[in-house]
């Protein structure tokens, strides 16, 4: 137990310590805890900063948008693998739609560039057949797009997972009760599949909406170059640029701190929301 | 396909039907693939090839392993495919042993403090401590530069803690009485009962450390300096920055291939482990992250 608890204690904890880092003007030559206090000095520049305010409000786009367009794929092929009769052809489409799942952002991001990049594979198809070809990659304004499109290439099949064992556990005696009943596929869809994994679509809902001010840092970050801050900055990215990179430590700490006091606020209201409609929850 | 298995019960489906649900399969399969086969074609193209072709090819017609050759001759790629190796290897037994000691300890009733703790590491996954205070923690500690610094701050995943929790406590209690009995230790119980009862989940959790190490750059890219990058960063600057390869003395014997090849190359090497593992870990994953999921 040693090990596990100190590594919490010093990586987890002790890092939280090092917030303090937003209420003070970080000096690098004197180090963390000798830096001058400045109050809430971080926070209100941060407030007054434009840049700030787009960074945040392209992550929650963003994350509408992922909300709107990732969300309801995985449960889409659940239904349809769930609906196939033949064992294998379901073994198999399985293990190639969570695949992606396994690859890097890196490799997911050189794989997307290289289908849909200016000299790619979509792009020449479209050449050798005269149409006007399309700059997909590197468009601010493709971006949003873009990246929604690449996390359901990367993500919807392993999504699935939890959907299908959400299936599985739906009786089967309940089909054939309703079947010998006169229930036509598409009622018994309706009736007995879809409110048999409420629970668990509602679940999952709750907790994305929770998590809405993170939307993938590496994904972006790795391609925020490529369309500029204007389009490609989120709030890790921001925090990223202003502290790792622009050396402003105080103030991107303020940032991060700022996320992730609103991140948990959300997820407990999140919380708060599902046992209030009857469900488990996350934590109880 | 096989022989479909359709219960008694079961109407047969429309042919409509039946199409429409072809259809979408094979859409699905093809989008996930083809990107694969774009990437695995342009690595094996010869230089005439790509450049005729405009940058990829879907099937080489005179495939050759050239680019392969010329990578891994000893040069950046092969030095960052050293160092993603050690990394994950390094990284996946420290990970797995800390994980298994303290699930062991979560999962045993009695444990002193076990509640408190379990809170504590609960509470690290609803608040996480942020980028900066973790860079300054890494940067204190003195562990810029080394590789230390790629594997300490990431030790633990919650979610791999609870699913060997979850595991672990499954194992009936009776074993472990019957154990204790024999005057078997804490140590003996976890290495004579809780381990080779778990080994499925020991490999899922195990493999999933492996595949998150591997796959990892952000944390190199910050840490450490150019000469000890991971193949991932290395990946990220050349393919995706646009850098060349050849600019930074890989080669001496000059490029005969396409950069373009050269990129592909690299990408696969990047992905063949995971393409490697990854029959093992399917084999497992769906039980072991059940499991946990529904416990938590």
């Amino acid at each position: 137990m040693v090990p596990g608890l100190a590594y919490f204690l010093v990586f987890h904890y002790g890092a939280f310590a090092g917030n303090v880092v937003a209420f003070k003007e970080y000096i690098p030559f004197d180090g963390l805890w000798t830096s001058p206090w400045v109050g809430f000095d971080n926070f209100s520049r941060l407030f007054s900063d434009g840049a700030f305010w787009h960074a945040t409000w392209n992550t929650v786009a963003i994350a509408v948008l992922q909300l709107v367009f990732f969300f309801p794929v995985p449960l889409a092929i659940a239904l349809l693998l769930h609906s196939l009769t033949s064992e294998l052809t379901r073994r198999f489409v399985q293990s190639v739609v969570y695949l992606p799942h396994f690859l890097s952002w890196v490799i997911v991001v050189a794989l997307f560039q290289q289908v849909l990049g200016a000299t790619g594979l979509l792009n020449t198809v479209l050449g050798d057949a005269g149409v006007h070809s399309v700059d997909i990659i590197g468009n601010p304004d493709a971006y949003r797009p873009l990246v929604v499109a690449q996390v359901v290439w990367k993500d919807s099949g392993w999504g699935t997972i939890i959907f299908l064992a959400a299936l599985m556990q739906v009786d089967e005696q309940q089909y054939e009760a309703a079947a010998i009943d006169g229930a036509g596929p598409w009622r018994r869809f309706w009736h007995i599949t879809l409110p048999s994994i409420r629970p668990v679509v509602v679940l999952l809902l709750i907790m994305r909406i929770g998590d809405i001010l993170s939307v993938g840092f590496e994904q972006m970050l790795l391609q925020r170059q490529s369309v500029g801050p204007e389009a490609g900055e989120i709030l890790d990215t921001f925090v990223f640029w202003q502290g790792l990179v622009g050396g402003d430590t105080g103030y991107a700490a303020a940032a991060g701190l700022f996320k992730g006091v609103v991140g948990a606020l959300l997820v407990y209201a999140a919380n708060k929301v599902a046992h209030r409609l009857g469900e488990q929850g996350i934590y109880s | 396909m096989s022989a479909a298995l359709r219960p008694a019960w079961m109407e047969k489906p429309r042919p409509l039907t039946r199409a429409g649900k072809a259809l979408a399969v094979v859409v699905l399969v093809t989008l996930v693939l083809v990107p694969f086969l774009v990437i695995i074609s342009t690595s094996l193209a010869s230089n005439k090839e790509v450049v005729d072709n405009g940058g990829w090819v879907l099937w080489p017609t005179d495939p050759t392993v050239r680019a392969y050759q010329q990578i891994l001759q000893g040069g950046i790629v092969t030095r960052a495919l050293g160092v993603s190796i050690g990394v994950t290897l390094a990284g996946t037994l420290f990970s797995l042993a800390c994980t298994t000691f303290l699930a062991y300890a979560l999962s045993r009733p009695g444990v002193f403090g076990a509640k408190p703790v379990l809170l504590l590491v609960l509470f690290t996954f609803l608040f996480p401590p942020g980028m900066i205070p973790a860079f300054l923690l890494v940067k204190g500690m003195g562990m810029l530069d080394t590789y230390t610094a790629l594997i300490a701050p990431v030790l633990i995943n919650v979610f791999n803690l609870v699913v060997l929790r979850g595991f672990f406590q499954g194992i009936p209690e009776e074993l472990y009485e019957a154990a204790r009995l024999d005057g078997a230790g804490d140590w003996q119980t976890l290495w004579r009962i809780a381990l080779p009862l778990s080994r499925a989940a020991l490999a899922v959790v195990g493999l999933f450390y492996a595949v998150s190490y591997w796959n990892a750059w952000f944390h190199a890219s910050i840490y450490l300096d150019s000469g000890h990058w991971p193949l991932q960063q290395v990946l990220r600057t050349y393919v995706l920055g646009g850098a060349q390869i050849a600019d930074t003395g890989m080669s001496e014997a000059g490029m005969v291939s396409a950069p373009q090849t050269t990129q592909m190359a690299v990408l696969v090497i990047a992905t063949v482990p995971i393409l490697i593992v990854y029959p093992f870990l399917q084999k497992y994953f769906t039980k072991g992250v059940l499991t946990g999921a529904i416990k938590s």
